[in-house]
């Protein structure tokens, strides 16, 4: 565990090296302002929560999670330090785990410097501020989902373009498979048993009866068993990939 | 002389290629293995199988007894390893970067710091201590990656190629560390310039198309050239001919090469031994049977760069 965590500390510390992780959180709050405020009429609803708010979040993730995850193997490959790091007595799990950490920490930085929202809506109305934290739960749940997507991907490749553009991809595939509209669309042309299923492993819908305050186990269960394939994809793909 | 590293078979295939195939050897405590071959030979995939970095297709590696597929954990704790290419993080400062590796190894508090500064100093990094890495010249960042692998003092370095791109002095440093060092470790280094190999390794492997082509000393490796115990003498410009007509009536002589040397005129006279037994006392004697005193006198060892053309391209061939 102090190992995983070693490795995590010089990967989160590797965040804030350049400007660009400032950039990151600038543009994730803004963006996140501009859509919750004038798309979600936070103002006009009238009701003092923030609905809107973790209704947009997931879309956004579904840019910005991928450009946090790209660097964290692509980078490593690129340069050749991946052979630093794995001839160091590390094993493959704790670098896996130590770098999907790190990126989890920066996502929750970034997600803990939306807190003006919370004071906004307490200081405008009286919310039920467990609903709230149940929202920051499940959006560190879906937040995490898409990291290790992500930080799997980026061990395909060298280039952290391609690691975005294959994160963005299956984040996009893993959320609309639950949306109804999609489902809708695709109701003819697919078998409703292939449909039930995509919809079983979306993210979207679960990630929804979190934010309502609706924390089931087997939602839990779920994500973990997620986060958890997918690490372990990341393990492999990374063995795979090292002779390249 | 305990085996410190034992390779056994080492077979490594990228589909249907075979980037190294059967390679055995052993490296005991004081020895310093100069691992050669051309380009492309399958140096750099062997020492990162045996460094357990890739997984081999067929045979091990054992360091100090451990299994390298069984135990990476343990080998890599005894294993200082410097990747080809010298690999480290560029946007760390050097001394962030040495002491995060000196976590990762699991040193504390005081015991990481002096082992950070020993490195430091060992490789002479001072300067240049709160640099980021990417700062730094070919040959500083060449000497933070050893620093890196020197930090544990472990008992087995792997180096793949330590003074590529850095200047004659620097070398020399190099050099004289790992010379140094050399006594109380087991050391595989990788390189493609032969003078190293004379100067600090005690064997030699050669290495070509993936196969173990030689395993022998250097001076052994010497020995199969044709210029092991080739006289050369010097003598002025005019005892030239004379002295060439005098060399080639010997029988125990093969080729007798004739230059010209520079602009003072004096001519040097190369004289090959036939199966590269000793011939300097016949030269002389030849030579004093003319009138002729040379001026200059050398025996060669050998070549060994015409030792490892031979060797690499009759395995090409």
């Amino acid at each position: 565990m102090r190992t995983t965590l070693i490795v995590a500390r010089r990967e989160l510390a590797a965040y804030f090296a350049t400007p660009v992780a400032y950039v990151f959180i600038v543009i994730f709050l803004v963006m996140l302002g501009a859509l919750t405020f004038a798309v979600g009429n936070f103002f006009d609803r009238g009701q003092a929560d923030l609905a809107p708010f973790f209704t947009f979040l997931p879309w956004l993730y579904l840019l910005l999670i991928p450009a946090i995850t790209m660097r964290l193997w692509a980078e490593e490959r690129r340069a050749g330090t991946i052979e630093l790091l794995l001839t160091l007595p590390v094993t493959m799990w704790q670098a896996v785990l130590g770098k999907f950490l790190a990126a989890w920490a920066f996502a929750a930085i970034a997600l803990a410097l939306t807190f003006p929202m919370v004071i906004t809506v307490n200081v405008l109305g009286t919310p039920d501020n467990g609903v709230i934290l149940a929202g920051y739960a499940g959006a560190l749940l879906i937040a995490a989902c898409y990291l290790a997507i992500g930080a799997a991907l980026s061990a395909t490749t060298k280039n952290q373009v391609i690691a975005f553009v294959l994160a963005t991809a299956a984040c996009f595939v893993f959320t609309v498979f639950g949306s109804p509209v999609v489902a809708g669309f695709l109701a003819d042309a697919v078998p409703a048993d292939v449909l039930e299923a995509a919809r079983r492993i979306s993210l979207i819908g679960r990630y929804e009866s979190v934010t309502r305050g609706v924390i089931a186990v087997r939602d839990l269960v779920f994500f973990a068993t997620f986060i958890g394939f997918w690490l372990y994809a990341n393990a492999v793909i990374v063995d795979l990939r090292k002779a390249g | 002389m305990t085996a410190m590293i034992e390779a056994e078979g080492l077979e490594k295939r990228f589909g249907p290629v075979v980037a190294v195939d059967d390679v055995s050897l052993t490296v005991a405590r004081g020895e310093v293995l100069g691992f050669l071959g051309p380009n492309g030979a399958g140096k750099s995939t062997t020492m990162k199988m045996i460094a357990g970095y890739l997984t081999p297709t067929r045979g091990t590696a054992r360091l100090c007894g451990h299994d390298v597929l069984d135990d990476p954990i343990a080998v890599k704790r005894r294993l200082g390893y410097l990747p080809e290419g010298a690999p480290t993080y560029p946007d760390m400062t050097v001394t962030a970067f040495l002491d995060w590796v000196a976590a990762v190894r699991g040193f504390r508090g005081s015991d990481r710091r002096s082992r950070v500064e020993r490195a430091i100093g060992l490789t002479s990094l001072h300067d240049v201590l709160y640099y980021p890495i990417e700062a730094l010249s070919k040959g500083f960042k060449r000497r933070v990656g050893l620093a890196q692998a020197l930090l544990h003092d472990p008992e087995v370095l792997i180096l793949d190629e330590p003074t590529d791109g850095l200047d004659p002095n620097q070398k020399h440093e190099v050099r004289k560390l790992i010379t140094a060092m050399a006594p109380e470790k087991a050391i595989i280094i990788s390189t493609h310039i032969l003078e190293e190999v004379e100067a600090i390794c005690t064997r030699a492997v050669v290495i070509a198309r993936g196969r173990v082509v030689a395993d022998a000393t250097p001076a052994e490796l010497a020995k199969r050239s044709r210029w092991h115990n080739a006289v050369t003498v010097v003598v002025g410009a005019d005892q030239g001919e004379i002295a060439a007509v005098a060399l080639r009536k010997l029988e125990m002589l093969g080729t007798v090469e004739v230059d010209a040397r520079g602009a003072d005129g004096l001519i040097a006279l190369s004289a090959l031994a036939r199966d590269g037994a000793p011939v300097e006392g016949p030269v002389r004697t030849a030579l004093a049977s003319v009138g002729i005193a040379p001026r200059e006198i050398f025996i060669e060892r050998g070549r060994l760069d015409e030792v490892f053309r031979d060797l690499t391209r009759r395995e090409a061939a």
